[in-house]
């Protein structure tokens, strides 16, 4: 969440690593420290992960096949897939606006914006997806006036849409603010008074500047919404075939005491996680060469070490 | 942001009334639903439904929980950031990619292994249930899980900050005399306070909310077991709407509680000042 954040304060540690005598533990302290933090990575991380995949080919490559193939297991992930190819493009357009009006423009109650824009992030996925049954189920405000039209949006796609557009409103726009708000709009300015379109502008130079935060936005995006579970599971009506989403899928196996199926598309998720993980760690990366690069053409006169400290 | 009268750019209008509109279809009319129908239902039947027995102790158990798993976070966030900070040792990069884990990882998945594993027969629930702990399908198994979903916040929220200290702070203490220890007690753990206790409140508000990793590791018996979101679910799917509904508020006012502490929080520890 914080890589941008993070990547910018890289070099200072490099020029003050030289010198740490007085300023390091004791070699026992060090290890001890090292060596808690492994042994708990181990156990919190690395164990959950592995067992996913243990437990999914525990019955084999067949076993495997099998149970992924199952035409309502197929149905959760075309299902899965469906959703969230319209919910991550709704908010990266959102994303999109809200970076563009917050980053470039100073106006009143942009704190109080920036706030809502959070908020869904700190409501339980249980209470969202209850606000939607509240407004579109049958005892809701409009569940009447859509029953009579005959349009069912709870225990349906649209809810389900709906519930993960909500969870995963933030995520882009979140990683925008702070991308667009760094590279200021000087350039933006150069290309209007150049005699180019507003459009024209944020193509082809808003856009490409922001690249690698809108591609970490979308893929953090996409995780949520292929893996949200409370929201989903309370609009969705867990109609078999139908309305399971792959997460759902998971604990509708899990409940029919088929764990060997249920950690089968589990490892699918946990394949999506991973691959999740390696995409934002190579932005980073990138993000962190690009940065010392530029660090190299043009030296900063606060990184500026002082002699006398060396 | 360099402040400026007159700004040359455009689509202000536009961006700006589209992201509030899609604010609001999206977050605030939803949220603005359910907040007025709770409020058809009178304040002594809010205040009965949303204190039953059942009810008291779901809370006592997502809070208890959550008080937990956000203190192992505290301590365990602290040591993982320090040691990806400040050493360097085999498996870092591996380390530091995989502490984002738990943020990826779908929360019906993370239950699910995590049930499996703390299991009396999983891989780490063998070597306990010997010794009379019952980790899965148990409170215990609630805090595991917990714990599990809230890692990332409390090392991600440090990693920036001890990044950015200065050494050269901790070196005058050195050359003035200080002990390690000391230095450790007067310098760094004061300057890293705020922005733990931010860790420690993220880690917290995550966990309140959580459902889907807790429903498949706790056993779920009522009363024992039950967090408050599942009891939630519970009431939806008996029919009893002004029982989930009174539940719910209950939990938003406390989120809205702990993100206005957040942002106290944030301001204090300085994070956004220039």
């Amino acid at each position: 969440m914080a890589g941008y954040v993070k990547n910018t304060s890289r070099p200072s540690r490099d020029a003050s690593s030289k010198s740490q005598r007085g300023t390091e533990e004791s070699p026992v302290i060090k290890w001890l420290l090292i060596s808690i933090a492994l042994t708990f990575t181990l156990v919190f991380l690395l164990l959950p992960l592995v067992n996913v995949f243990a437990q999914a080919f525990s019955k084999g490559w067949a076993g495997y096949l099998k149970a992924l193939s199952d035409p309502d297991t197929m149905s959760a992930i075309k299902l899965t897939l469906l959703v969230a190819a319209i919910s991550v493009p709704l908010n990266v357009v959102f994303g999109l606006a809200a970076a563009w009006c917050i980053a470039k423009f100073n106006f009143r109650g942009k704190p109080l914006l920036i706030t809502l824009i959070d908020l869904p992030f700190s409501v339980s996925p249980v209470v969202a997806g209850l606000m939607f049954v509240v407004m579109f189920g049958l005892q809701g405000y409009l569940g009447p006036w859509l029953d009579v039209r005959d349009i069912q949006i709870i225990f349906a796609v649209p809810g389900i849409v709906l519930a993960t557009v909500f969870i995963t409103f933030p995520f882009v726009a979140r990683e925008l603010i702070p991308v667009m708000q760094a590279t200021g709009s000087d350039q933006e300015e150069a290309a209007l008074s150049l005699g180019a379109s507003g459009w024209k502008t944020f193509w082809y130079v808003t856009l490409p500047s922001v690249k690698w935060g809108l591609l970490y936005g979308v893929i953090l995006c996409n995780a949520r919404a292929m893996g949200e579970f409370g929201a989903v599971s309370i609009v969705s009506g867990h109609i078999t075939g139908q309305t399971d989403t792959m997460p759902l899928r998971v604990e509708k196996l899990y409940q029919e005491y088929n764990a060997a199926a249920a950690f089968a598309v589990a490892s699918l998720l946990a394949l999506l996680a991973l691959v999740t993980l390696g995409i934002k760690t190579i932005l980073e990366w990138k993000q962190e060469r690009e940065y010392e690069l530029a660090q190299l053409a043009v030296p900063e006169p606060d990184t500026f070490v002082p002699t006398s400290t060396k | 942001m360099a402040e400026k009268k007159f700004n040359v750019l455009p689509g202000f209008g536009l961006t700006l009334g589209y992201t509030i509109a899609y604010l609001s279809v999206i977050v605030l009319i939803p949220m603005a639903c359910l907040i007025l129908r709770v409020f058809e239902i009178s304040w002594a039947d809010f205040w009965r439904l949303a204190t039953t027995p059942r009810a008291m102790s779901a809370y006592k158990l997502t809070f208890g929980a959550s008080f937990i798993a956000a203190c192992i976070n505290a301590v365990f966030g602290a040591i993982l950031a320090w040691v990806l900070v400040r050493y360097h040792f085999p498996f870092k990069r591996f380390m530091d990619a995989l502490i984002d884990f738990p943020f990826a990882l779908p929360t019906a998945v993370a239950g699910l292994t995590l049930s499996n594993l703390f299991a009396a027969n999983g891989w780490l629930g063998q070597y306990l249930a010997p010794l009379g702990i019952n980790a899965a399908f148990s409170p215990l198994g609630v805090v595991i899980a917990l714990t599990f979903v809230g890692m990332p916040f409390v090392v991600r929220t440090l990693q920036p900050v001890l990044e950015n200290m200065e050494r050269e702070i901790e070196e005058a203490a050195a050359t003035l005399g200080a002990s390690r220890f000391r230095t450790f007690c007067s310098i760094i753990a004061p300057t890293l306070l705020p922005t733990l206790i931010t860790g420690f409140t993220l880690a917290f508000a995550r966990a309140i909310g959580e459902y889907g990793s807790v429903i498949f590791i706790a056993g779920n018996i009522p009363n024992k077991s039950e967090i408050a979101p599942l009891l939630i679910i519970i009431r939806l799917e008996e029919y009893d709407y002004s029982g989930a509904m009174s539940l719910a508020v209950v939990l938003l006012v406390i989120s809205f509680c702990l993100l206005i502490t957040i942002n106290l929080l944030e301001r204090w520890a300085g994070r956004y000042q220039d």
